[in-house]
């Protein structure tokens, strides 16, 4: 087994076997979250829509996926 | 009645309650509480998904349908780095430049870091939104943020959640006082109507509330409690309130009292 690389989605660590595009990740987060509106931020850095293609995760990078909730 | 819309960046709105979305029992409830305020804005705000949870999703379109403006916040962000890109996302996801801005410097009051709050309101200015910062009741703090361009500023009246009302009335006049042009919102801290009532009466513009609603036993009679509060001190402030004094004065003339009212005092 070779050299993993680990990515912090939404605080949770997964590991790939390879630097895992940006639009991959989310394309799995949509299937398991259908009716989520979602935006993202990769190192607490806003990635809009557009950027989406351009984007790949490298090891220690850490993704954030948010989506509307409540708020006051 | 004349007119008298609540101006906030351009754009008028007839209510002067502004309902936060969270803490309802259910999104019905949500829903029937909104419905029941009146308002025209909505908060919200943004979340990591819980994969266990839909109620987000829910919540989400439910929020859509009732067709309220939207202002998203930037609740639990500590830093300027997670403010400005958390209103970015909300820029995104709610496809408006409104953002209730929250900077937090402590967690025990969670009272808004006052430098953080300028700094990234300065940025988000910069980068074309219209900033609604929730700050404290601080003068010159606010005069700073006028001075980076937000031109709504949204004073607490106490900590958030606490229900404790207008904590510091000298300060709270004193902005009214400096500040006679600036929309100010009283944001958090309101627990019931007469305090709601009693900031509209001191000339406030608007109240934002939302754990006073959604904690209520019946929040949408509550929704409509505050939704009077609001419109009777609205009206006391433009109608204008009497002066106190300390002795009393008759209201019934005492021109034309009966005669056997003039017996001499002892």
């Amino acid at each position: 087994m070779g050299f993993m690389v680990t990515i912090s989605i939404n605080d949770e660590l997964q590991q790939f076997p390879a630097p895992p595009a940006l639009r991959e990740l989310l394309s799995t987060f949509s299937a398991a979250n259908p009716e989520a509106a979602f935006a993202v931020a990769v190192n607490g850095e806003f990635v809009p829509r557009t950027q989406y293609d351009a984007v790949t995760l490298n090891d220690g990078d850490t993704l954030d996926i948010v989506s509307p909730v409540g708020g006051g | 009645m004349q007119a008298d819309p609540l101006l906030l960046y351009g754009e008028a709105f007839d209510s002067r309650l502004l309902l936060g979305t969270a803490l309802y029992p259910s999104p019905q409830t949500m829903l029937d509480a909104i419905n029941a305020s009146g308002c025209d804005i909505v908060t919200l705000g943004l979340r990591r998904q819980n994969p266990k949870s839909r109620d987000g999703a829910q919540i989400w379109q439910a929020i859509q349908n009732t067709g309220r403006k939207l202002l998203p916040n930037t609740a639990g962000c500590k830093t300027v780095k997670e403010a400005v890109n958390l209103a970015e996302m909300s820029r995104e996801i709610f496809a408006t430049p409104w953002i209730k801005l929250e900077v937090i410097g402590d967690d025990y009051n969670l009272q808004p870091d006052p430098f953080g709050l300028v700094e990234a309101a300065a940025e988000l200015i910069k980068r074309g939104f219209k900033v609604l910062p929730y700050c404290t009741d601080d003068l010159v703090l606010c005069q700073k943020l006028l001075g980076v361009g937000c031109e709504v500023l949204m004073p607490w009246g106490s900590p958030i959640g606490t229900g404790q009302g207008l904590l510091n009335r000298y300060n709270l006049r004193t902005l009214r006082e400096r500040l006679p042009q600036v929309p100010l919102i009283v944001d958090a801290g309101i627990g019931a109507p007469s305090q709601a009532c009693e900031a509209m009466e001191m000339g406030f513009d608007g109240i934002l509330l939302n754990t006073a609603v959604a904690k209520a036993q019946q929040p949408a009679l509550m929704a409509q409690a505050f939704a009077e509060a609001i419109r009777a001190g609205r009206s006391a402030f433009r109608a204008g309130l009497m002066q106190k004094r300390q002795t009393a004065s008759p209201s019934t003339p005492i021109v034309g009292q009966p005669f056997w009212h003039q017996q001499k005092q002892q």
